[in-house]
């Protein structure tokens, strides 16, 4: 049977170009970063300059502003637990949205539990938030926003320097979850007045369990894990330097020009699925607007009468591999809350959707055995 | 006849060994098999798990080890509505509803056969212990498991010839040690898991504490036939027809006997009690029931036929005569010889030799076409 993965926002293949520098590295060179001795010096002189082209692909003043950590769940843990730690006496309010991934809404829900309050913006139907909510929301008390760059579920791409404008005048932070948005777009820390920002290594054709926090110079909190003094004493345990030069090989492979490449590429899968859905009589919408304000790598569709787990499984045994929303750990799927925040709890969306994202594999002919399966499967 | 890999099985896989074996099995014979795990009770504990996990995961441990693909369904609602509130309302009601049966006929061989002809599926496959056998005018006969300590035919015993149609039962001619000695051989991760017991949303649970937080507890008084007060009940749902445990009543009275449930006054709320397990209220010649339903078409029996049936699983059959009514909505039986504790709600099921031929749900029991006072 032939397989198609278009579960690229779920996780990506590791590049070719990756896998090989991996391998030269875990080959060659395995010292521990932190030792005072040959080997360890080899392996610094390798993170040191793994951070330095990472921390130059988001314009960050210095090389120190980059925190690896475990993934992305690690930087948005750390970002949202360690920055209300470290300012609980300054106030105890935070602001986020409805449609943040788990690792910020866990941790969020996790410091209400803590005594600390939390307000979480609505969106509209688009997945966007009004900008006037979220000036009413910060409060004297507010010691961090965390708004998503782009949403994992539907792509909506939220305005993070218009945020980063607002926030940057009050006392609050600003962190950004950039996990969806990091490997697509570019992202200047600096023009975007962000504080802090996450991102995962495997949403972009590098290794898994690997990721960073950007921490702008000046924002101080002790590690989450606790234990040796690495990474500056902002993130404890061995650096995987095999991994981190993976990372930042990936990076290395996403210049400007290829990012719009790539854009335009997925862009044009868009719309030869929609065009190709229309033109086959299928009953559908997409979630949220199709261009406008949209990441290009993620589409979220509503098909009218038809059960997400049912389509997925119907997909998955022709070999397509989608995703819809998160499943339970009995393998079943919950009802999105990124729908249920813009559609409302009640909307068949929430469980009549079905979400596509491109990589860097995905090809036109793809695109259309998508379109003939899902024809196939919905007119039967 | 297609060839068996172009023929889809979708199986019903709880991650138990019976379901693992029968999903094996038919992998072994060549069928194109998708194995489904069902998720019917919303079961989140504090901190949001599913406590179902340890048998989803099982089931992907043993379809991988299968090689087949799994997924994971999710009939919460359908359960709720279909089998949930009828339990409840039967309980309300004063009856001992069976709830794995409503389970069966409305969402493992109803909804999860939907969803199965969904993604395309030729049949659904379990891992019950029953057969069928079919004509070749492709009508088929349900017949009891291989294993006669393990035949669940009674808890099938309402699903329609549409239903059946569509249906395997690949280990149905199987003894259960067979079954795991299979499971053994090919390695399977459930070959040692221990089978599961009771109702399945309820488990380990306590079952009176699990009902109560559902139905608000209407204590009342526990009396004789004769109108002597012997103590208090927490409930009458709490209690079944020819129960002895929980009563807390001594061994006094006209014997030294023990106290078992001997009927229930909805009205009154009072729970009958009387003493010996062979008490003479415990013991019917009859009853009637209704909801009926029959795996195929019954009329050349008549209106009055004998066969044998059973009134509750894993009992001994009872040779019976069934008597229709006039439109055949209800039947009265009568036993060839008195049955103890006939408990309304639960099901009477039609058996002639090997073959279950239906069932129906018991609304009364009678003694010498007396009505016993069981509701």
């Amino acid at each position: 049977m032939k397989y198609i993965y278009l579960d690229n926002a779920g996780t990506t293949p590791m590049a070719t170009k990756v896998i090989e520098k991996m391998t030269e590295t875990m080959t060659n060179t395995f010292g521990n970063a932190s030792a005072v001795n040959y080997y360890g010096r080899q392996a610094r002189a390798i993170l040191d300059n793994s951070r330095h082209v990472i921390a130059e692909s988001i314009n960050a003043k210095n090389d120190n502003e980059i925190v690896f950590t475990s993934g992305g769940t690690e930087s948005d843990n750390t970002a949202i637990i360690q920055t209300a730690m470290a300012r609980k006496n300054e106030g105890r309010h935070l602001i986020t949205t409805a449609i943040e991934h788990e690792a910020v809404l866990k941790p969020m829900a996790y410091l209400e539990q803590e005594g600390f309050e939390v307000t979480y913006l609505p969106v509209d139907e688009y997945g966007q938030i009004n900008l006037d909510d979220l000036k009413q929301a910060i409060r004297s008390d507010t010691i961090l926003v965390s708004i998503m760059m782009g949403n994992n579920e539907v792509g909506s791409h939220l305005p993070i320097k218009e945020i980063g404008e607002i926030v940057a005048p009050t006392n609050a932070w600003f962190h950004t979850d950039s996990v969806q948005t990091y490997g697509a777009l570019d992202i200047d820390v600096q023009d975007l007045k962000v504080d802090l920002l996450s991102v995962s290594a495997h949403k972009l054709n590098g290794p898994k369990m690997l990721g960073f926090l950007y921490r702008r110079d000046g924002i101080n909190f002790p590690s989450l894990i606790k234990g040796g003094d690495q990474e500056l004493k902002r993130r404890a345990g061995t650096e995987n330097v095999p991994a981190i030069t993976g990372f930042a090989e990936a990076v290395s492979l996403l210049p400007a020009e290829v990012k719009e490449e790539h854009r335009q590429k997925y862009l044009s899968f868009k719309h030869q699925l929609v065009d190709g859905l229309k033109e086959n009589g299928i009953d559908f919408e997409i979630n949220g607007h199709l261009e406008e304000n949209q990441l290009p790598q993620i589409i979220s569709i509503w098909f009218k009468g038809f059960a997400s787990d049912s389509l997925l499984t119907n997909l998955d045994l022709s070999g397509i591999s989608a995703a819809a929303g998160s499943a339970c750990t009995a393998g079943s799927l919950e009802p999105s809350h990124v729908l249920a925040a813009m559609y409302g709890e009640d909307s068949p969306r929430v469980a009549e959707s079905l979400r596509f994202s491109f990589g860097i594999n995905n090809t036109s002919e793809d695109i259309d055995y998508l379109i003939k399966t899902l024809v196939k499967i919905v007119k039967k | 006849m297609k060839d068996k890999s172009q023929i889809r099985v979708v199986v019903g896989m709880s991650g138990g060994v019976d379901s693992s074996v029968s999903a094996y099995l038919l992998k072994q014979q060549g069928y194109d098999v998708v194995g489904v795990f069902m998720k019917n009770w919303d079961d989140k504990n504090d901190s949001g798990v599913c406590t179902v996990t340890e048998d989803y995961q099982d089931v992907a441990k043993v379809a991988s080890q299968i090689g087949i693909p799994y997924y994971s369904v999710n009939f919460e609602k359908e359960y709720w509505d279909r089998v949930f509130t009828y339990f409840l309302d039967e309980y309300k009601d004063g009856r001992t509803p069976n709830p794995d049966i409503m389970c069966n006929k409305e969402v493992k061989f109803k909804a999860f056969l939907d969803y199965a002809m969904s993604i395309d599926a030729d049949y659904i496959a379990m891992g019950h212990y029953a057969q069928l056998r079919r004509d070749e005018d492709g009508r088929v006969h349900l017949l009891r498991g291989a294993d006669d300590n393990k035949d669940q035919t009674y808890f099938l015993s309402q699903l329609s010839q549409e239903q059946l149609q569509k249906v395997m039962f690949p280990i149905g001619h199987l003894q259960k040690s067979e079954v795991r000695r299979i499971a053994e051989e090919a390695g399977l991760a459930t070959a040692k898991k221990k089978d599961s017991t009771g109702i399945c949303f309820i488990g380990e649970r306590n079952f009176s504490k699990f009902l109560g937080e559902f139905l608000p507890a209407q204590p009342g008084e526990m009396v004789t036939l004769d109108g002597e007060v012997k103590g208090n009940h927490f409930g009458l749902m709490n209690y079944t027809i020819g129960q002895r445990k929980g009563l807390g009543i001594g061994g006094d009275g006209k014997s030294n006997e023990p106290w078992f449930v001997i009927g229930k006054d909805l009205k009154t709320n009072t729970l009958l009690v009387g003493q010996g397990y062979h008490n003479e209220h415990l013991y019917a010649n009859s009853l009637d029931a209704s909801k009926l339903s029959f795996v195929d078409d019954i009329s050349d029996r008549g209106d009055e036929f004998h066969c044998t049936a059973k009134f509750r699983y894993r009992q001994k059959d009872t040779g019976v005569t069934v008597k229709f009514n006039e439109d055949r909505t209800k039947v009265e039986v009568i036993f060839d010889e008195p049955v103890r504790a006939i408990t309304p709600g639960q099901e009477v099921v039609f058996y002639d030799g090997e073959e279950c031929l239906g069932s129906g749900t018991i609304d009364h029991a009678y003694k010498e076409s007396k009505l016993l006072q069981y509701v």
